[in-house]
C-alpha cells in the first residue's frame, strides 16, 4: 500500500518534470523504480525522503521497498554530496591490498566515515564495492578519476595534494 | 489440472510428491525433519538462512531445500557430517552477528534460534562476537523492535507484504549493515502504512519483535493464525 500522505507534499519544482517524464515513459510500472531513482538523483543530486515518498506513491510501491532499493545500491545517495568526492573501493582485492587502512586514515584525519560529508561541505567519502579494476588494487577515485597500485603513503599524499591539504 | 507425480529418494527412502513441490515439503510430508529458520509455512520461501541446505547426488554444491523443486529420480541427503558442520557454523554465526543474550530476552524459552542451538549442541560460540550497538525501536504503542535480536530471516517483511498487504517492513542497506526498516526509515510508531495488526510480531523466530510490556521469557508467539489466514485468502481468490 503506497503512502498517500506524500502526494500533496513537495512543492512543484521544475526538476520533477524530468523525473515524471521517466516514470511516464515506463508507464508507472513498479519495475521503473531503479530508472526513476537514477533520474531523480540526476535531477536533485541526492535522494531525500520526500523524493522517495513521492516516487513510491507515483509508482504504487511500498515506501519501505523504495528505501530498500535506494540503500542497496552504492550509487544512490540519501544525503547531499560535497564539492569533492573520494570513493574508496572495498572490494576483496582492494581490501586485501590495504584500503581498510585508507578508510581508517580518513576517519582519523578528516573525521569521515563512508557516506559522510565534511562540515564545510567540501569532501564526501564514499565506499564502493568493486569498480571492476581489481588488477589496479588498491583503487581510489578522486572525483571519478581512478588511482591504483599505490602504497598507503603514496595514496595519502595523493589525497592530501588533491585536497590542497599540505602535509 | 494437477502437477504430475514424481518419485525420488530422500535419505535412502523412496518417496513421491507433486512436481510443484519442493524438497522441503516432500521431506516434511514423509516425516523427514530438515532444520529451517527463515522458512514459515504460509509465506513464500526465500532461502535466506541456509539451514535447510541438502546434498543432491550429482551436484557438487549444496541446495536449499525450501526453494529446490523436486525432480524425477533425484537422490537427496538431508543429514551428513558435512551438513551438520555447516548448519552448526551457521547457527553460531547468527549468534555472533548481533547481541543474542538469552538470559534477558523476552523470547527466552520460546525462541527458534535458541531451539536450533540446543538441537546442534552449541554451548559456546566459536567465532568472535561483534557486539554491535544497535537501536531498540519502542516508538509503536503496542510493539517493540529490537535490532539486537534480529536474525534477518525477513519473515516479518514477507508476512506484512504477502498476508497483511501493508508492506511496512523491508530491508535497508546490504551486507553487514543490513537492517529491518519501516517505511522510509521512519520510527515504527510513525510508519503510516503500519496497520498495527501484529502479524510480524507473531512470526518472529526470536525476540526481535515483541509485544510491549512483556518481560523476560514472557513473549509467546501465536503461530497457528497463519495457515488459517492463508487458507481463507485462497478461498476468496477462487
Amino acid at each position: 500500500m503506497p503512502a498517500q500522505e506524500s502526494i500533496e507534499s513537495p512543492p512543484e519544482d521544475t526538476r520533477w518534470q524530468l523525473v515524471d517524464r521517466t516514470m511516464q515513459r515506463l508507464d508507472h510500472r513498479p519495475e521503473a523504480l531503479i530508472e526513476t531513482l537514477h533520474a531523480a538523483q540526476d535531477a536533485f543530486g541526492y535522494l531525500d525522503s520526500a523524493t522517495l515518498a513521492r516516487i513510491a506513491s507515483r509508482l504504487r510501491l511500498p515506501p519501505a521497498k523504495v528505501l530498500g532499493v535506494a540503500t542497496f545500491y552504492n550509487h544512490f545517495r540519501l544525503k547531499p554530496k560535497g564539492e569533492h568526492t573520494l570513493s574508496v573501493c572495498t572490494g576483496t582485492a582492494c581490501h586485501i591490498k590495504g584500503n581498510d587502512r585508507i578508510l581508517a586514515w580518513m576517519r582519523e584525519r578528516y573525521c569521515l566515515a563512508p557516506g559522510d560529508t565534511t562540515q564545510d561541505n567540501r569532501l564526501s567519502l564514499v565506499e564502493v564495492r568493486c569498480v571492476g579494476a581489481c588488477a589496479l588494487a588498491p583503487v581510489i577515485l578522486t572525483d571519478g578519476a581512478i588511482t591504483g597500485k599505490k602504497s598507503f603513503a603514496e595514496t595519502t599524499t595523493i589525497i592530501r595534494e588533491w585536497l590542497d591539504d599540505a602535509p | 489440472m494437477s502437477a504430475p507425480i514424481l518419485t525420488l529418494t530422500i535419505d535412502g527412502r523412496q518417496v513421491s510428491g507433486l512436481a510443484s513441490e519442493t524438497v522441503l515439503q516432500v521431506a516434511k510430508e514423509n516425516g523427514i525433519a530438515i532444520p529451517t529458520l527463515c522458512f514459515l509455512e504460509g509465506l513464500s520461501a526465500t532461502g535466506a538462512c541456509r539451514l535447510c541446505m541438502v546434498e543432491i547426488e550429482g551436484s557438487p554444491r549444496l541446495h536449499p531445500a525450501c526453494v529446490t523443486p523436486i525432480q524425477e529420480g533425484m537422490t537427496v541427503t538431508t543429514d551428513s557430517k558435512r551438513l551438520f558442520g555447516y548448519r552448526r557454523a551457521i547457527v553460531q554465526l547468527l549468534f555472533s552477528e548481533r547481541n543474542h543474550v538469552c538470559a534477558v530476552c523476552v523470547a527466552n524459552g520460546h525462541c527458534e534460534l535458541q531451539e536450533l542451538a540446543r538441537a546442534f549442541g552449541i554451548d559456546h560460540i566459536a567465532f568472535p562476537c561483534r557486539h554491535p550497538a544497535l537501536e531498540v525501536d519502542a516508538s509503536h504503542s503496542r510493539f517493540v523492535l529490537d535490532h539486537n535480536r534480529c536474525v534477518l530471516c525477513t519473515r516479518c517483511v514477507r508476512v506484512c507484504g504477502e498476508i497483511e498487504g501493508a508492506h511496512t517492513w523491508d530491508v535497508k542497506n546490504r551486507g553487514i549493515r543490513i537492517q529491518i526498516v519501516a517505511d522510509l526509515d521512519t520510527p515504527w510508531g510513525a510508519a503510516a502504512t503500519c496497520t498495527g495488526c501484529g502479524k510480524c510480531v507473531h512470526v518472529c523466530p526470536t525476540g526481535a519483535l515483541a509485544e510491549k510490556g512483556k518481560s523476560m521469557a514472557e513473549m509467546r508467539q501465536k503461530r497457528p493464525f497463519l495457515p488459517y489466514l492463508v487458507a481463507n485468502r485462497a478461498e476468496e481468490r477462487k
